[in-house]
């Protein structure tokens, strides 16, 4: 009788367990929205805030989020898929590849506050990038690499052999057969990499707060939007960590449900992808 | 019926929409060794399963009819699923030891079932490998890991564990398909032995296996049991025609 | 001939982007020791690692950061202590009892609670957490002299927010490794009469360790890595690291001094991420360690 006790006892805790988890993703969302969503406006949304004209925007945090996840991927995506390309269908295993895999490993087990004070004194200092957006895209594109690599790499490997021997024996090249069947049949995994990567960059904010600082105004003229890359930008993260200090809770909240917003997509986008083509999904918490 | 250990009464048993066991009727002798014999994917495993309600744990299996350990139905209302366990071991095709020491795996059903006094279980777990003819090869290796072991000695050491809980039946399911010539041999010695105590039915594909080791036999084909009896008379002469092409080696 | 020099391109192209992670480590490594040891030698590392009076500003100025690694070490500690239980027993639900439909719902739950960005659970932990453990310690401490009230942000608001923040983590990796262990060892502890449940705690996380330890490193290494959150719940002044004391972690000193920082104070930061950065190293060790010998197993 005993026993019967402590195994329903036992059992009891595992349900509470699993329903905590449950209970705070409510809990988060309910009160993250209940919060926010009165301060969500199209003005909210389209202006940026000026003590001189009495606005509160978030527009040039939106700018500046956009600029930071096209510039990482538009650098961390072909390193990526190229790394991983090298790694699955150039290198013989031994040595070389085991360094390669050791140190993407290493990359995404990082805290991303040091990954900030490297981009700070290497790219911002010793390459003279200052507190920018570029500064701050090649912080960050270090950081998700491994999650694109990982990816794009057990995409390549689920590639049944006889794709490349079938390509191969019909005397295409080997840089031929990756672009036109590698590539192709391994780009669910790959698009998958880049969906993490996206949540990685949007959510990020102790690599960003010393290499791409706060700016949160919009470009005045055309030349703006290229000079832009060049100039400090603060994502919506960052905006929101800072009108935390500052105890500007609305514009906090405000952010906070896009942000959450974006989140949800992203992950549906994925969940989505995973089902439709049965793969398995790589994120750092699970990745190893 | 009254010197049967175990017997059941048009056991039928689903899973999904296949109807996998086929009004079993059967009598187990107690302190008999029970061979049961047939192609694979007839029945012979799920039938043993079905005898220590291991079948349970499986989706979508359903059960008719009756299954007696002493003349008390299994599946009654009233039984105790771990205390059955308890009294019906069992043995698996792969020899699979936890992966703790040789001393834990032995002394584990005991401490599930309430021993703990240390003095006890080491008596326990002595007896038990002893039992199994392995104490020999591991009375000084007590606190290694099982995993260790070579695959002969982790099968004896999966029966001694089996032992451990005091069972009146032992259920082994092809205990020796995964095992070298000697080792199996070594099994069979212990099979003999062990019949002196214990109620075994034990599955097997090899027939040479069941004449060596086995008082009765049955013989299952496509979820039926067709034919069974003394292992003498069966494979001397079957009365089912069914029966004599199998171990005559025309199927299987 | 043209084809040729494209595909020796190609190769070549590749392999550059393959050792760029190699690249990254390096110069990471290389900066953060280039950048962390000049204010040891300057200041002396005795005076920094076993000092605890952190006064940068000072007109005599000191840099005792041994509150800051204490911080760390006992936060991490106590985060791991909460998170990780929490962590087991819901991915034993996941693997082992939960109904499929119940399965269905906690998963993508979990799945989005790792996908939160972190500002937001300080954020949280700031407006609703924090005020909680204010009133807490208005109780425990109602009509004490010596206690500095913290308004509810300290060591023990940080610790639930990492503990949260590590769970998702801890789920998932723990899932994966009580999924790999065979069934046949399970159906070996029914048949001896065990109870499921006394299966799971006896036989399937016994048999998962090597899994479930790398789960507690990777949260190990989650919570000494985190910043953001616990720099507005943690209430940021150097003290002991006692539940009901203001502290601050080694990222959240960096995160709130680099934006005015200057001379030797700045380089004492850097000395912080250089300390962050080694015990981070030593956690990646452990856990390849840990996988490599998963791997022989």
């Amino acid at each position: 009788m005993m026993r019967k006790l402590k195994d329903d006892v036992l059992l009891c805790l595992i349900y509470l367990a699993a329903f905590l988890a449950e209970f705070l993703l409510i809990g988060i969302l309910a009160y993250v929205f209940v919060r926010g969503f009165p301060h969500i406006s199209w003005h909210f949304l389209t202006t940026v805030t000026s003590i001189l004209e009495g606005t509160v925007g978030i527009a040039g945090n939106i700018v500046n989020t956009i600029y930071m996840v096209v510039l990482t991927l538009a650098i961390a995506v072909p390193v990526g898929i190229g790394s991983a390309i090298y790694l699955n269908e150039y290198a013989r295993p031994g040595k070389v590849v085991r360094l390669i895999e050791f140190t993407t490993q290493t990359l995404s087990g990082i805290p991303s506050i040091i990954f900030g004070l490297f981009g700070m004194v290497f790219f911002g200092v010793t390459l003279g990038l200052g507190y920018s957006i570029l500064t701050g895209a090649l912080t960050l594109s270090l950081m998700v690499l491994p999650l694109i690599t990982r990816n794009t790499q057990e995409a390549l490997k689920a590639v049944p052999e006889s794709y490349r021997n079938g390509a191969v024996g019909m005397g295409a090249g080997k840089w031929y057969m990756i672009r036109t069947i590698l590539l192709p049949s391994a780009m669910p995994g790959i698009v998958t990499g880049i969906i993490l990567a996206v949540g990685r960059i949007l959510g990020e904010s102790a690599a960003l707060l010393f290499t791409a600082g706060s700016g949160y105004f919009l470009p005045r003229s055309f030349g703006g939007w290229f000079h832009k890359l060049v100039e400090s930008g603060g994502t919506l993260t960052i905006q929101l960590y800072l009108s935390m200090e500052k105890a500007q809770y609305d514009t906090a909240f405000g952010i906070a449900v896009v942000l959450l917003g974006m989140v949800l997509c992203l992950n549906l986008v994925t969940r989505v992808m995973v089902s439709r083509f049965e793969m398995p999904k790589y994120t750092d918490a699970g990745g190893r | 019926m009254s010197q049967n250990k175990i017997s059941t009464d048009k056991l039928n048993l689903y899973y999904g929409d296949n109807h996998i066991l086929k009004d079993i009727t059967i009598g187990i002798r107690a302190k008999a060794v029970t061979a049961l014999i047939g192609p694979s994917g007839c029945g012979k495993s799920t039938f043993l399963k079905s005898l220590n309600r291991m079948n349970d744990l499986i989706d979508g299996v359903r059960i008719e009819g009756t299954v007696y350990l002493d003349g008390k139905d299994i599946y009654g209302p009233q039984v105790d699923v771990t205390r059955l366990r308890k009294r019906v071991g069992m043995v698996f095709q792969q020899p699979n030891p936890f992966p703790m020491s040789i001393y834990d795996n032995i002394a584990y059903g005991p401490k599930v079932h309430g021993v703990k006094s240390k003095e006890r279980l080491d008596e326990i777990v002595e007896q038990s490998l002893r039992q199994a003819a392995v104490w020999e090869e591991v009375e000084n290796q007590l606190r290694k890991p099982a995993l260790g072991l070579s695959g002969g000695q982790k099968q004896r050491l999966c029966i001694a564990r089996a032992l451990a809980v005091e069972p009146e039946v032992l259920l082994m399911d092809e205990p020796t398909s995964a095992l070298d010539p000697a080792s199996t041999l070594k099994v069979e010695e212990l099979i003999n032995r062990l019949k002196r105590k214990y109620t075994i039915i034990i599955v097997t594909h090899n027939m040479q296996q069941a004449v060596r080791v086995s008082d009765d036999t049955a013989f299952f084909l496509l979820g039926e049991m067709v034919e069974c009896g003394t292992t003498d008379r069966l494979f001397a002469r079957p009365t089912d025609r069914r029966t004599k092409e199998y171990i005559t080696g025309k199927f299987g | 001939m043209v084809r040729h020099t494209i595909e020796k391109a190609a190769e070549i192209i590749f392999s550059l982007c393959a050792f760029m992670a190699v690249a990254a480590v390096f110069s990471i490594t290389l900066y953060m020791i280039a950048n962390g040891l000049p204010a040891i030698f300057q200041a002396g590392w005795k005076e920094i690692l076993f000092s605890s009076v952190w006064q940068p500003t000072a007109q005599e100025p000191s840099f005792g950061i041994l509150y800051v690694i204490l911080t760390s070490i006992v936060g991490t500690f106590l985060a791991v202590l909460l998170g990780v239980p929490v962590g087991l027993l819901t991915a034993v639900f996941l693997a082992e009892t939960a109904p499929d439909s119940l399965a269905a719902v906690i998963r993508p739950a979990v799945e989005l609670l790792a996908g939160i960005p972190s500002v937001i659970y300080g954020v949280l932990g700031m407006l609703i957490l924090n005020p909680f453990l204010y009133r807490l310690e208005q109780k425990l401490f109602a009509g004490s002299q010596t206690h500095q009230f913290t308004g509810g942000a300290n060591l023990l608001s940080a610790v639930i927010v990492l503990a949260v923040m590590i769970l998702p983590t801890v789920i998932s990796i723990s899932e994966t490794a009580l999924r790999a262990v065979p069934p046949e060892l399970k159906a070996c502890s029914l048949a001896l009469g065990a109870s499921p449940v006394t299966t799971v705690f006896r036989v399937t996380i016994p048999a998962a360790r090597s899994g479930i330890l790398a789960a507690v490193v990777l949260g190990v290494g989650r919570a000494v890595g985190e910043a953001m959150a616990i720099s507005l719940v943690s209430g940021n002044s150097v003290n002991l690291p006692l539940p009901f004391q203001s502290v601050r972690f080694l990222t959240t000193a960096i995160v709130s001094e680099m934006g005015y920082a200057g001379g030797l104070h700045r380089q004492v930061l850097f000395t912080i991420g250089l300390i962050l950065f080694v015990f981070i190293m030593m956690i990646n060790g452990i856990l390849s360690s840990i996988l490599k010998g998963e791997r022989l197993e």
